[in-house]
């Protein structure tokens, strides 16, 4: 027993079971699920690894970007540009990881830039790209413009359809495909996060966030840590802008307003900044949330167009609410909580 | 070159009104050293009261003085009842509240005034100015527009330089403990330093709105354009706020006039991006020293 607790407590074992049992539970689950659910958890999918990047960026290393929503066009671009005709040059996780790397080179150039800068300017300098790239988008040729570009789906691969119909007995559709890749997504991305958090670079970003003077003084590279922190959560954007791209069907620039920016910072806040557990807490919250309250609007009486108004209003007062009453989110009060009980605080 | 006139003229119109944000930005900067995101959405709700007033009673002046008083009452209200009780917590706390304020009042807006477009008045003319048989690119409202964001200006530089309130103000910010020892009521003051901030706030968003169309979303582009004056500036300084945004209205004025609209956001980030990388803390920010 206590060698199971000793292995238990090397994080790379842990959170590689625990990965492998949510794989497990996902494709179960998911197989169960009606089209347009599946399609619902695909943009679970890419909301959740979106705000898991941007966790690490601004729950750990404590820079605020208003401009993720950038990154996501990027990786979304890069995959529908691969992915246009239906016929990639290559399979499609390569498409997928190409998607990562080309905004990782974006965002490196970015980090570095905003590394140098503080607070309310890194937020400033981030805002103007969420708005500049999308622009840009609409000016370059050969994206497609105001009407973006068309992305086609492969086919399933008969390896991967067979495999999941040895599991759970039933056939893998287009939609669900899309789901399936958008969460194994997910779930590596988050391992390798978690992982990333247990480290020492976590570390690192956790003593630059609370005392930078301090951390380093204790000999943290504060510019170097900055960029790697960014780096990083534009990573996890990238991956995200490929599933977003998979999921929506196409990339556009009216995909990418400085509200998508905006509603992935509430993801990070609804569950608890600097959680994984937390974002993906507010990824869902996102996602389900809306349908609930715009059904729930129109039958107190208000029209389609002021109800789909509601469910902004309700997360956006959420935030206020946890930011006023349980900073921590609701996973770390929760947390909070229970050490409490056990006499650890 | 009459083109150019126009875009000179046009281009100062446009500064004038990102200056008038930024400056507001810049008054709460200085007071509580907080970033309103909530100060867009705040100007909008104001311009719309404005708007109901307008549409009861008749009266152009009426509506502007009603809106620059709910401007004063919101922006009070606003630091009272949620700013107040994230004050020395960190600062991403205050940052993520006025970003949930900003979702929240403009998905308010669209349920309670509608999503759909609705014109507002302007107090002046909006045709081109006609002087000696030449035609000038300005507009009555132009003017006026200059005129008011040079007259607010003034009075902030009067208030913080020659009156005690503002030397006050300018304590409480500077050092809240001091302050308070020495008997400035530091809440009052930070108090007051939102109400007039968002006072400018509703004064940016009327010259926005005059002659032009209101929708929830109208002071989008002014969010962006506004904070990248002020950042552009340095937060701290009111004069670098008044530069910024000439600057930046000037320079995204030519650039749509004489390349591509669609270029503007790119231009916006790459002034901002070369003023940064040479003044991390602006153009007019001055060393400060650091408490370690």
């Amino acid at each position: 027993m206590a060698a199971i607790t000793r292995v238990w407590r090397i994080p790379l074992v842990r959170h590689g079971v625990l990965g492998l049992l949510a794989l497990v539970v996902m494709i179960f689950v998911l197989s169960q699920l009606s089209p347009f659910r599946n399609a619902q958890m695909a943009t679970m999918a890419y909301l959740a690894i979106a705000a898991g990047g941007l966790t690490v960026l601004t729950g750990l290393s404590g820079q605020l970007s208003l401009g993720h929503g950038a990154f996501l066009a990027v990786g979304a671009y890069t995959s529908a540009y691969l992915l246009k005709d239906g016929d990639p040059p290559f399979p499609l996780v390569v498409v997928m990881l190409v998607s990562v790397v080309i905004t990782v080179v974006v965002g490196a150039v970015v980090g570095v830039a905003a590394a140098r800068l503080k607070g309310p300017y890194v937020a400033g300098a981030t805002l103007a790209l969420a708005v500049a790239v999308p622009a840009l988008v609409r000016y370059a040729g050969g994206l497609g413009q105001e009407q973006g570009l068309h992305v086609v789906v492969p086919d399933v691969p008969r390896w991967f359809d067979d495999t999941i119909w040895q599991i759970t007995g039933v056939d893998v559709d287009p939609t669900s495909y899309v789901a399936y890749l958008g969460w194994i997504a997910l779930i590596v991305s988050y391992v390798l996060l978690a992982n990333l958090m247990r480290s020492r670079t976590g570390r690192n970003w956790r003593a630059l966030r609370d005392n930078d003077v301090a951390a380093e003084i204790a000999g943290i590279t504060l510019g170097r840590s900055r960029v790697l922190a960014f780096v990083v959560s534009t990573a996890a954007a990238g991956l995200a802008g490929a599933v977003m791209a998979l999921a929506v069907r196409v990339a556009a620039p009216s995909g990418f307003p400085v509200d998508l920016s905006l509603t992935l910072i509430s993801a990070v806040v609804l569950g608890g900044l600097g959680s994984l557990t937390g974002a993906l807490l507010g990824a869902a919250l996102l996602t389900f949330l809306p349908q609930a309250v715009t059904s729930w609007g129109t039958s107190a009486g208000l029209s389609d167009v002021q109800a789909a108004e509601l469910a902004p209003v309700v997360y956006g007062l959420i935030m206020m609410a946890v930011i006023l009453l349980a900073p921590a989110g609701v996973v770390g009060s929760l947390r909070q909580l229970w050490q409490r009980r056990r006499g650890l605080v | 070159m009459q083109q150019f006139f126009t875009t000179l003229l046009a281009g100062l119109t446009l500064g004038a009104v990102y200056a008038a944000f930024a400056l507001a930005l810049c008054l709460i900067w200085r007071s509580t050293r907080v970033v309103n995101f909530a100060q867009a959405p705040m100007a909008m709700v104001t311009t719309y009261v404005a708007l109901e007033v307008i549409d009861h009673t008749g009266s152009y002046w009426f509506g502007f003085a009603v809106a620059l008083l709910a401007g004063l009452v919101l922006g009070a209200v606003v630091e009272r009842g949620l700013v107040r009780f994230v004050e020395g917590k960190s600062d991403l706390n205050v940052v993520i509240l006025t970003l949930g304020l900003f979702v929240v009042l403009h998905s308010l807006a669209a349920i309670v005034f509608g999503q759909d477009y609705k014109s507002f008045p302007a107090p002046f003319g909006l045709r081109g100015l006609h002087v000696a048989g030449h035609d000038i690119a300005i507009t009555g409202f132009g003017i006026f527009t200059l005129i008011a964001v040079a007259v607010v200006f003034g009075l902030l530089v009067a208030l913080f330089r020659f009156t005690d309130l503002g030397l006050k103000m300018r304590a409480s910010a500077f050092s809240p403990e001091v302050a308070r020892l020495l008997g400035v009521r530091v809440g009052k003051m930070l108090t007051l330093g939102w109400a007039l901030a968002a006072v400018v706030g509703s004064l940016a968003g009327l010259l926005v709105a005059g002659g032009n169309l209101v929708f929830p979303q109208f002071m989008d582009s002014v969010v962006v354009y506004g904070f990248v004056a002020a950042v552009l500036g340095g937060l701290d300084s009111p004069a670098g706020s008044v530069v910024g945004g000439l600057v930046l209205g000037l320079a995204l004025s030519f650039v749509s006039g004489y390349a591509a609209s669609d270029l503007v956001p790119i231009t916006a980030l790459g002034i901002l991006v070369l003023v940064l990388l040479v003044r991390p803390g602006g153009l007019f920010s001055h060393v400060a020293e650091r408490r370690v």
